[in-house]
């Protein structure tokens, strides 16, 4: 994992004061509101429903066991014993004082964590494949590149004002577990004939009103060019994007309204204007960043673990939380550890201050002390040896951390909705604690098989609606809460974005809609077909039938 | 049946700590809803405006407005769902916010 | 409005001269762009300074031919979160430009470092804010992780110090000392 050197503790702690004193002046009348909401925003505090909230930044989604239980700490000392994880791999808190802000970037900073750029039109968290290092199909870890990434964006200078957010995303594996392809710059690691390493640039993808899938930009970038080639892609956009009107100030629409080639050419022709020395020092960096990111030292174990198969026939409870929340392992003898944040009836993605605490004990003695979060909204322990799993599972069970629905149909994204948010048109949380009871039963989840139900509160699709498999999103119809349900999005290598399937729904019947056309699924599978290959093959007439027709 | 009227509710996030408040008769801030002035003209929702953009600009609160509200046996209710869970708290955690403090007014959210 | 330049309040000796103003016989004046364009070639025998106005939307490379002959560029922040300008400083920076660049518009402290970083090097600010919080803006973070910006002392490129044994020359406009 990265630590932190003195420049960089300087660098938070110094950005910390200067919150205290930006926090101070607008306290004492010095600075508007209007003034005021950039700069708190570039640190992560947002005013919500019921008071300020704070985001504060898992940069590409790796945690140590300390700073898990520093976030459980934040939760109990200046919130309500509680957090949120996000998509983005950021953690909320919802009952935050703006007096108390300062002292607690302060104790984040006391962990090497902060919450600089988690909001405000700057370049935010940049976010990777959870399973990073870990997973079996990895080309090479990008977590040095976010690392990379992390730094350089980090008050920025030039792009601190942009017309927009602006999210990267990294991934190293062939699939795509980071959503590269809905973000503003996706960023895909290959390997050439010759073994040498590049990165894919995609450019102006992204949710929101306007969903978009990227376009690439360069099929293999060098390594090394990467900081100067994403500074032109910054600028260009910093230039020309839109500022008339904020539902189209991202890039994706000025990647749109330009077209695919012209941006490229601007952006090649700004890149051939840069001063050509500047890599060696990004490519020294990025060399001195990837020895923190070592593999732990695995040790040398068989592939075939007997105390791991002999438990799963002794626990058939076990059985099934290692069939479905287990994933390869790139090291033999080890697994990936999925801890769904789903239970039934829960809220996605919330996590109490002692279940942080109780995931953090883990990691540090069955996980070489790491945790991730992941864009799923679940917490994941990436190094576990499968002799461990057992115990694992033992000590998740009791505080309701181990259920076994990890990539089904429980496993929902949803974001705050109406329950938390300013902007939200309907509750998201209510709609998905109806459908994760109406599919409690986790044999029938299992024989569903790998669906993602993604819900969202209102058209920013904070709930990553678009790319659900199947999505849902809370609109506002005459004061009452409706929702309208897309089929056949995707936030992975074969990206789409979901298409309307008819007419909304009222949130009570949400849950049957969604069980309809999960019924039909199944009826009309091929062998093995996931649901979004069937979708894609039956399009969408077999599901309208079953939810309209008979109406 | 008691009487129903409807009127308007000046509120804002306090400044310091972010609390939803609503205004009150006395022209002070208060974090129970049923404190709260409802207007039933526009004379008088101008003279709450009014008296909000003061306390804004003296740094006490942020973010004020007008909602649409009711008063039902004395006791005053939003008419959207957004105000009622910023007067009670979330729906999916009857445990937290004004709900759970007993500065959430009369009316509650039922148990899912 | 004050002029802050090289950390004080000084009064500004420019004169700044519209599309339709008559030129005067010498001294520093300023020209819209668009029209230092148009009349360029009587422009360029003007005896006495020139400095250019640009907007936000100006391009830099249509500015670079006239660089040479320029002795402040103006460049405005309509609104303090219309970020444009700061990629046109760079820019202009990047082409060579070491004359006087000014800021003007809505212009506030917290922005002020920023602004130093990517090259402008004076300010015309509002009379809300006194020269103590500018001075005391400037000195917030001492550490920037971007490389080839413009700094002052006290103030280190943490990638340059942590890789000192390979950094390359520095860029040229690096050593100048900066103003603001
Ligand atoms: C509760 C406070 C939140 C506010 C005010 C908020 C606001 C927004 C807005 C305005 C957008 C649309 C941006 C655009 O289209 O330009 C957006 C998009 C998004 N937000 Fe949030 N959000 C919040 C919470 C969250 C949470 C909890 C998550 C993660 C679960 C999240 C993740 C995202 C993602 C992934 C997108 C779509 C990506 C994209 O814009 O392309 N946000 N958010
Ligand atoms: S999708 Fe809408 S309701 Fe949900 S968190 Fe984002 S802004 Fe709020």
């Amino acid at each position: 994992m990265y630590r932190y050197d003195e420049f960089d503790h300087q660098f938070v702690q110094e950005r910390t004061a200067q919150f205290r004193d930006q926090a101070n002046r607008r306290l004492s009348g010095a600075l508007t509101e209007d003034e005021f909401r950039p700069l708190r925003l570039m640190n992560g505090l947002y005013l919500q429903l019921h008071a300020y909230m704070l985001r504060v930044a898992i940069p590409y989604g790796t945690l140590s066991s300390k700073q898990m239980r520093q976030l459980a700490y934040i939760a109990d000392k200046w919130d309500r014993g509680y957090g949120h994880f996000t998509t983005r791999q950021n953690i909320q808190y919802n009952w935050i004082k703006l007096e108390d802000t300062a002292d607690i970037l302060a104790a984040l900073a006391e962990v090497e964590m902060h919450a600089i750029q988690t909001s405000g039109n700057c370049i935010r968290n940049v976010t990777t494949d959870h399973w990073a290092g870990a997973a079996a199909d990895e080309i090479a870890d990008p977590r040095p590149v976010g690392e990379l990434l992390r730094q350089w964006s980090s008050l920025h200078p030039e792009f601190s004002y942009l017309p927009r957010k602006f999210k990267i995303a990294v991934t190293g594996a062939p699939n795509d577990r980071a959503a590269v392809k809905v973000h503003d710059i996706g960023l895909r690691l290959h390997r050439n004939d010759a073994g040498a390493i590049g990165w894919e640039v995609m450019v102006g993808g992204g949710q929101g009103r306007t969903p978009m899938i990227a376009v690439t930009v360069r099929d293999f970038l060098p390594e090394r060019e990467l900081v100067a080639y994403i500074e032109a892609i910054m600028r260009v956009y910093n230039l020309y994007g839109r500022r008339d009107n904020k539902f189209k100030a991202r890039i994706k629409i000025l990647v749109h309204e330009i077209g695919a080639e012209k941006f490229k050419a601007e952006v090649e022709a700004e890149y051939a204007r840069r001063p050509e020395q500047t890599t060696h020092v990004e490519e020294k960096e990025l060399q001195r960043i990837a020895a923190y990111f070592a593999p732990p030292a695995f040790e040398k174990l068989s592939r075939f673990s007997p105390a791991f198969e002999e438990a799963k026939l002794l626990h058939p409870g076990f059985a099934r939380w290692a069939r479905n929340n287990l994933a390869a392992h790139r090291v033999d003898g080890y697994t990936i550890v999925n801890i769904s944040l789903k239970p039934e009836g829960g809220i996605p993605g919330d996590a109490t201050s002692d279940q942080m605490r109780l995931m953090a004990e883990l990691a540090e003695r069955y996980s070489h002390d790491e945790l991730r979060v992941s864009h799923p909204q679940n917490i994941i322990l990436p190094h576990v040896k499968k002799d461990d799993a057992l115990a694992i599972w033992q000590a998740l069970v009791p505080a309701e951390l181990a259920t076994a629905n990890y990539g089904l149909a429980g496993d929902i994204i949803a974001c705050p909705g109406m329950d938390y948010c300013s902007l939200a048109t309907a509750r998201s949380i209510p709609i998905s604690q109806a459908i994760s009871r109406k599919f409690a039963d986790l044999d029938v989840q299992e024989k569903i098989g790998p669906v993602k139900i993604n819900i969202s509160g209102c058209i920013n699709a904070c709930g990553h609606h678009h790319v659900g498999h199947i999505g849902i999103l809370g609109l506002d119809k005459k004061g009452e809460e409706f929702y309208q349900i897309t089929l056949g999005g995707s936030s992975a290598e074969n990206a789409s974005i979901g298409s309307i399937l008819g007419p909304g729904f009222a949130g009570h019947e949400v849950a049957d809609a969604i069980e309809k056309i999960l019924t039909t699924y199944v009826k009309l599978r091929q062998p093995g077909e996931e649901f979004l290959y069937a979708y894609r093959r039956l399009g969408p007439q077999p599901f309208k039938e079953a939810l309209y027709a008979a109406a | 049946m008691s009487e129903v009227e409807k009127g308007q509710v000046m509120t804002a996030n306090r400044l310091r700590d972010g609390e939803v408040v609503f205004l009150t008769r006395s022209g002070e801030w208060n974090e129970k809803i049923d404190e709260a002035v409802l207007a039933l003209e526009p004379q008088a929702t101008a003279a709450l405006e009014a008296r909000a953009n003061e306390d804004v600009k003296a740094t006490l609160v942020t973010g004020s407005y007008l909602f649409d509200a009711e008063r039902v046996g004395g006791k005053i209710r939003a008419l959207h769902m957004r105000e009622r869970i910023r007067t009670l708290g979330p729906t999916v955690r009857l445990d937290l916010g004004k709900q759970a403090e007993g500065t959430g007014g009369a009316f509650a959210f039922k148990e899912a | 409005m004050p002029l802050l330049k090289n950390n004080a309040f000084i009064t500004d000796s420019w004169l700044h001269l519209g599309a339709e103003d008559a030129l005067p016989e010498g001294g520093n004046v300023t020209i819209p762009f668009s029209r230092l364009k148009n009349e360029w070639e009587s422009l360029a025998k003007f005896p006495g300074q020139l400095g250019a106005v640009l907007s936000n939307t100006d391009h830099a490379e249509d500015v670079a031919h006239f660089l040479p002959h320029l002795a402040l560029v103006v460049l405005p922040f309509p609104a303090f979160v219309d970020g444009r300008a700061y990629s046109i400083a760079r820019q202009i920076r990047l082409l060579g430009y070491r004359g006087e660049l000014r800021a003007t518009g809505n212009i506030l402290p917290d922005q002020f470092q920023y602004m130093t970083q990517v090259g402008f090097s004076s300010f015309e600010v509002s009379e809300r804010f006194p020269l103590q919080s500018w001075q005391q803006a400037s000195k917030q973070m001492s550490l920037a992780y971007q490389r080839g910006l413009y700094r002052r002392v006290g103030e280190a490129e943490v990638w340059s110090e942590r890789h000192a044994d390979t950094a390359p020359e520095p860029t040229p406009w690096e050593e100048q000392p900066h103003a603001g």
